[in-house]
């Protein structure tokens, strides 16, 4: 298994309702979430806005730490795992980001964008290893001198997948990806994620809002409400027999290219 | 492939041209002082005071911008003064600059206890009267260089610990400091390679802000008597003293006002234009 998650919570203190002395109270936004992603699948993470998504996520790459439950990650347990004993692992686990604008150093060139974590981990060949991540996927070699803001949104993403891929981990979160990016864009970069865990086999957590997208790619599908797992099936199998009551509205939202016709 | 945003280099801009080139004058002006200014800044000559300006009926030649009361040459006092405002600025106002900027990284990254208590102090620093506060130094200290550089340090470094706090906390909310951390940077080394260059042209900005304050505070204790001994010439001890023979000889204090004021202003918008130049985010 890539990750076995038991009974995860997370809880934020609540500062907007804290008393004037003492502790604020405390929003729970996972509650008590159970589920693995064996390696080599691909799971959507779908739900609205606020269900929490983005937060379990997080709480996977240990960017935030669970308040209770724990989180193994191929067999090591990293729930409560201080930064300094995760840094070893972190090769092994990466992200991309929603807003490359916000997620790529505006300061340093692609080049410096791609090596950077490369060079941390002291990996070898650096400069092989950032030609062939854009090689990967399919930015021209000149773009190594560019900076952020002197590249498309889906260029920008295209970077942020490289540098995420050039670690070469076992595990990638893609947290919601191609939500800021116009319709053509999204379709390539889809296409090339689709085509590099194809290619290299990765496990891959996807987070969407965006149900069609989510079932071009995922094998499996976790649906979240209000930090609960309603549904949690086969991508196949959650879409022709869709059981939880959420999950029947989630798909009747989805815009059909006929709207006269089902869902085949 | 290649695209014309790539490579744009803006032309330097009229207002850094302008305010660079006042202000190397002005700084060549001070380092060379004993060899540029006309005359013995401190010499008096009675016979040939309050002298006008040369296009006036009654200049004598080679007293420029004339004379003060006591027959000294208000050019040569200018840039004699020039060396004490410069030495002002660029001294405290780098002061300031390193020990607000550092306070304000450090309560902006970390957040917690350590934003706690550098706001709190900012807080409570900044009830104090300013003005108050420096003229108690100095009273304090004695006057002198030295203690007026010291009393510009500790009224104006919560200006910078505010602000870069501010664009710090600002910066840290961003998506790159999470994927330094993915990518296994550590905490430290996140802040000084990640945050650091993006709020440098934030501290640009602020530390030629504070140069210009830093010479008008300077001018404001000379006013009031408060800056170095009497005896070397500043801008605001021109202003003062010319203040009270401003209707017989307005030239003595319109000089040293004008130069003070086209100084502040050439700092602050070689500080604006600098952070358009070198800023790689055009915005």
């Amino acid at each position: 298994m890539m990750y076995e998650i038991r009974d995860l919570r997370l809880s934020f203190p609540d500062m907007a309702h804290k008393p004037f002395l003492g502790a604020p109270p405390q929003i729970e936004i996972l509650k008590g979430l159970s589920f693995d992603i064996p390696k080599g699948e691909v799971l959507g993470i779908v739900g609205g806005s606020g269900s929490g998504k983005s937060t379990l996520g997080r709480a996977m790459l240990r960017l935030l730490e669970p308040s209770s439950g724990t989180i193994r990650f191929d067999g090591i347990d990293i729930t409560h795992r201080s930064e300094q004993q995760l840094r070893p692992l972190r090769k092994r686990f990466q992200m991309i980001f929603q807003d490359p604008m916000s997620s790529l150093n505006p300061r340093r060139q692609v080049r410096g964008l791609i090596a950077g974590p490369l060079r941390l981990h002291g990996m070898d060949n650096v400069t092989e290893r950032v030609a062939s991540a854009l090689d990967r996927v399919g930015l021209p070699q000149h773009f190594a001198t560019r900076y952020p803001h002197e590249l498309s949104g889906g260029q920008r993403q295209r970077v942020g997948i490289a540098r995420a891929l050039a670690l070469e981990p076992d595990f990638i979160l893609a947290d919601e990806i191609v939500s800021g990016l116009d319709v053509s864009s999204q379709a390539q970069v889809l296409n090339l994620l689709g085509q590099l865990v194809n290619d290299l086999g990765m496990t891959l957590a996807f987070i969407s809002h965006d149900l069609s997208v989510v079932r071009r790619l995922c094998t499996q599908v976790l649906v979240l409400h209000h930090g609960e797992i309603v549904e949690h099936a086969e991508t196949d199998a959650l879409f022709n027999t869709p059981r939880a009551a959420y999950t029947q509205e989630l798909l009747a939202s989805i815009p059909l290219p006929d709207p006269y016709q089902e869902w085949a | 492939m290649r695209d014309a945003r790539a490579h744009i280099r803006r032309p330097l801009g009229a207002r850094l041209w302008l305010s660079g080139t006042w202000l190397s004058i002005l700084a060549l002006a001070a380092v060379f002082a004993p060899w540029v200014a006309p005359h013995d800044p401190l010499a008096q000559d009675l016979f040939l005071g309050r002298l006008p300006p040369f296009w006036m009926d009654g200049a004598e030649p080679g007293y420029w911008l004339g004379t003060d009361s006591l027959g000294r040459d208000v050019l040569s006092r200018m840039i004699h003064g020039a060396r004490v405002a410069l030495m002002v600025a660029l001294v405290a106002g780098t002061l300031t600059c390193i020990i607000g900027a550092s306070l304000g990284v450090l309560a902006g990254f970390y957040r917690g206890w350590s934003d706690r208590i550098i706001s709190r102090l900012v807080d409570i620093w900044m009830a104090f009267p300013p003005v108050l506060f420096a003229i108690l130094l100095i009273a304090v200290m004695g006057p002198g260089l030295v203690s007026i550089i010291l009393a510009i340090v500790v009224i104006d470094w919560t200006r910078f610990a505010r602000v870069i706090r501010a664009e710090t906390l600002s910066q840290g909310a961003m998506d790159y400091v999470a994927s330094a951390q993915i990518a296994g940077r550590t905490r430290f080394n996140t802040m000084i390679a990640e945050i650091l260059p993006n709020i440098l042209p934030t501290v640009v900005a602020l530390l030629t802000l504070e140069m210009g304050i830093a010479v008008i505070v300077e001018a404001i204790l000379s006013f009031v008597n408060l800056s170095i001994s009497t005896d070397s010439p500043t801008w605001g001890g021109m202003i003062a003293e010319g203040r009270t023979s401003v209707h017989q000889a307005w030239w003595v204090l319109v000089f040293p006002l004008f130069t003070l004021f086209l100084t502040v202003l050439s700092f602050s918008q070689l500080g604006e234009g600098l952070k358009d130049r070198f800023d790689p985010v055009l915005r």
